[in-house]
C-alpha cells in the first residue's frame, strides 16, 4: 500500500458524520466504563456484573413493546430490570438458605429467558444481536446524549466522592466503623454501573460493555500499586482501546465490536506478561533474587531481621 | 464480679447487650476503661470477645446498655475510634501503597475534595516514622511482613489521631520476632495515652502483653489489673462453663 493510500485510509473515517458519531461515542464509553471497571474489579463484582448485563434484557424487551426503540425508553426499561435483578438476589439471599451470588445468577438467568420471549412481542422488529453486541455505526444524537450524561453523572459523583468511596471498597467494615454509609456507596456504584451498561448499549451492546469495563481496569490493576492511577489508567485505557478498536474494524471492515474487545484484551496480555512488577515474566526473574536475598540472611548482612517480606 | 468504675473514663460500656438471630452473644456487660491502657480481651471460642469489639466500634447494634466515647455517643464518636480488622478480612492485592494507607487516616481530617494541607503531610510522617515504616513507605501492601502489615494498620490509626484502638486478634498468625515488634508498638500507643483494645486467645503471654485485662464467657467474668482479672479461679469460671448459644449448640463468629 502506498503511502497516500494508508494516510487516506487512516483520515477516511473522520469524514464522515456517523463515523464521526461513533468515535465520539466510543471514546466516552470507553473513558467512561474504563474508569468505572476499577470499582468492579476492586469490590470483585465482575461476575455480578455479568449478571447484571444479561438481566438488562427484559426491561429492554418491555420498553420495546411499550415505547419502541427509543433511548430514553431503553434505558428506563434496562435500569429497571438490572435493580429488580440486584436487589431481588439481596433479597433472596438475606431470607433463605441460598447465598447472594447463586440468587442473582437465578434471577438473571430467569430474566434473560423472559427477555428473549418478550422480544418477539415487540412493536418494531427488534435484533437480539443488536441488544448483545450493538451497532456502532447507527449510534444517534440520543445515543450520544445518554452516554454524554451517564459519564457527567459517573465522574460528577465520584470524582468528589473518592475518598469516602475508596475506604468503602477497601473495607467495608472499617470505613462503616469510622462514619461512613457503606450501604449507599455500594448502591450508588450498582447504579452507575447499570447505567453505563445501558448507556453503552447502542454503540457496543450489553456484553461488550462489559468488556470495557473489565478488561482496561484489569490491565491497570497489574500495573500500579496507586487507587487513583489505576482510576484514570484505566480510563485512558477504556479510551485508547475503544478509537483504536474502532478504526480498526473501519479499516479492516470487520465488526467494531469484536475489535474493540480484542484490541483491549491485547492490553491485558501485554499486562499480564510484561508487567514491570506483576507481569509474570518479570516473577521468573525476582525468584533468583529473592533467594539471594534469603542466603543473605544466613550470611549475617541482615542480622536478626524477622521482618522480612513473607511471600513474594 | 464488678468492675470499678474508672474516675475518668474515655470509654464506658452500660449494661450491653449484642445477640445474633435473638441469641445473645454478650449479656448485660458493663466496665469502663481510661486513657493509657493496653487491655486484653480473653475468654473461649464463641465467649463474644469479637462481638463486643464490633460493637464498640459500632458494627452491631446493641440490643440493651449504651456505648459512649469520651462522654460521648457512639455515633459522634466516630473518628476517635480506630478498629482494626482480622487479618484474613484485608484485601492484601488492593492497589495501595503503605503510604496511600496512612493516608488514609487523614481522609476524615481532609474531607471530600480538599488537598492534604502541611499539616495532614506532618502527620502522615510523623506515624510512619513512629511505627518504622518510613523506609517501606512506597510499599504496597502485600510485600510487608506480618508484623509490619499490623504497623502499618496501627500507623494509619495513629494518622487518624484516634483515642480508642480496637484490635480484633492483631497476634494471629505473627512469628516470635514480628509479636514482641507488635507488643512494643501497643506499648508505645498506651504510653502515650491511647486506650487499646486486644482480643487475644493465648493465656501465656497476658501478663507481658496486657497491663488491665476483660475476661468474657458471653457474661463479663472478671475487669481489671491483669493478674487478678486472669486469676486462676476466674479463669475457672471462664472456661469451665459452656458457653450458651440457644437451644442447640452452633459457633458464633
Amino acid at each position: 500500500m502506498s503511502a497516500p493510500g494508508l494516510l487516506h485510509n487512516l483520515t477516511e473515517p473522520f469524514s464522515y458524520a456517523f463515523m464521526q458519531r461513533a468515535l465520539l461515542s466510543c471514546a466516552m464509553i470507553g473513558f467512561t466504563n474504563g474508569f468505572l471497571g476499577t470499582f468492579v474489579i476492586l469490590r470483585r463484582q465482575a461476575l455480578l456484573t455479568d449478571a447484571l448485563s444479561h438481566s438488562l434484557l427484559p426491561g429492554l424487551a418491555v420498553a420495546a413493546i411499550l415505547v419502541g426503540l427509543s433511548p430514553g425508553g431503553l434505558l428506563l426499561g434496562g435500569l429497571l430490570a438490572a435493580l429488580l435483578v440486584a436487589l431481588g438476589g439481596q433479597l433472596i439471599a438475606r431470607n433463605s438458605r441460598l447465598k447472594d451470588e447463586t440468587a442473582v445468577a437465578a434471577l438473571y438467568i430467569i430474566a434473560f429467558a423472559l427477555g428473549i420471549l418478550l422480544l418477539r412481542y415487540a412493536r418494531v422488529k427488534v435484533d437480539l444481536v443488536h441488544f448483545l453486541f450493538g451497532n456502532i455505526l447507527g449510534v444517534g444524537n440520543g445515543d450520544l446524549l445518554i452516554s454524554y450524561g451517564a459519564a457527567v453523572l459517573t465522574f460528577g459523583i465520584l470524582v468528589p466522592f473518592q475518598r469516602p468511596v475508596l475506604l468503602t471498597l477497601f473495607d467495608t467494615s472499617v470505613a462503616r466503623a469510622s462514619g461512613i454509609r457503606t450501604g449507599w456507596v455500594e448502591a450508588g456504584l450498582l447504579a452507575l454501573i447499570v447505567l453505563a451498561l445501558v448507556a453503552s448499549l447502542q454503540a457496543v451492546g450489553v456484553l461488550l460493555s462489559l468488556g470495557l469495563l473489565i478488561l482496561p481496569a484489569a490491565t491497570a490493576y497489574l500495573l500500579t500499586d496507586s487507587f487513583s492511577r489505576m482510576l484514570w489508567g484505566s480510563a485512558l485505557l477504556g479510551l485508547s482501546g475503544a478509537v483504536i478498536g474502532l478504526l480498526l474494524s473501519f479499516v479492516a471492515n470487520i465488526p467494531s465490536g469484536p475489535s474493540i474487545v480484542l484490541v483491549l484484551a491485547l492490553f491485558l496480555g501485554v499486562a499480564y506478561l510484561f508487567s514491570p512488577h506483576y507481569g509474570i515474566l518479570i516473577r521468573l526473574f525476582r525468584g533468583r533474587h529473592l533467594h539471594e536475598e534469603s542466603l543473605r540472611r544466613w550470611t549475617g548482612h541482615e542480622g536478626h531481621d524477622h521482618d522480612l517480606p513473607g511471600k513474594n | 464480679m464488678r468492675a470499678e468504675a474508672h474516675p475518668d473514663p474515655l470509654l464506658v460500656v452500660e449494661d450491653l447487650t449484642v445477640s445474633y438471630h435473638r441469641v445473645p452473644a454478650i449479656h448485660h456487660l458493663s466496665f469502663s476503661l481510661g486513657r493509657g491502657h493496653c487491655t486484653g480481651i480473653f475468654g473461649p471460642n464463641g465467649a463474644g470477645k469479637s462481638t463486643l469489639l464490633k460493637s464498640i466500634a459500632g458494627l452491631l447494634e446493641p440490643e440493651t446498655g449504651r456505648i459512649l466515647i469520651g462522654r460521648r455517643e457512639l455515633r459522634k464518636a466516630a473518628p476517635l475510634i480506630a478498629y482494626l480488622p482480622q487479618r484474613e478480612s484485608v484485601d492484601w492485592d488492593f492497589p495501595v501503597t503503605v503510604r496511600g494507607l496512612v493516608e488514609m487516616g487523614r481522609y476524615h481530617h481532609v474531607g471530600l475534595l480538599r488537598p492534604f494541607s502541611i499539616k495532614d503531610v506532618a502527620a502522615v510522617e510523623e506515624s510512619l516514622a513512629l511505627f518504622n515504616l518510613a523506609d517501606l513507605a512506597a510499599r504496597q501492601i502485600k510485600e510487608l511482613s506480618g508484623g509490619q502489615q499490623q504497623r502499618a494498620f496501627l500507623a494509619r490509626a495513629w494518622a487518624q489521631e484516634a483515642d480508642l484502638y480496637l484490635l480484633d486478634e492483631p497476634f494471629a498468625g505473627l512469628d516470635r520476632g514480628s509479636s514482641a515488634n507488635l507488643a512494643g508498638a501497643l506499648r508505645t500507643l498506651a504510653s502515650r495515652g491511647k486506650l487499646l483494645l486486644v482480643s487475644h486467645h493465648a493465656l501465656s503471654e497476658a501478663i507481658d502483653l496486657f497491663d488491665t485485662a476483660i475476661l468474657l464467657n458471653g457474661e463479663m467474668v472478671s475487669c481489671g489489673p491483669t493478674p487478678e482479672a486472669l486469676s486462676p479461679r476466674n479463669l475457672e469460671c471462664a472456661y469451665g462453663t459452656a458457653v450458651y448459644s440457644g437451644h442447640h449448640h452452633h459457633d458464633h463468629r
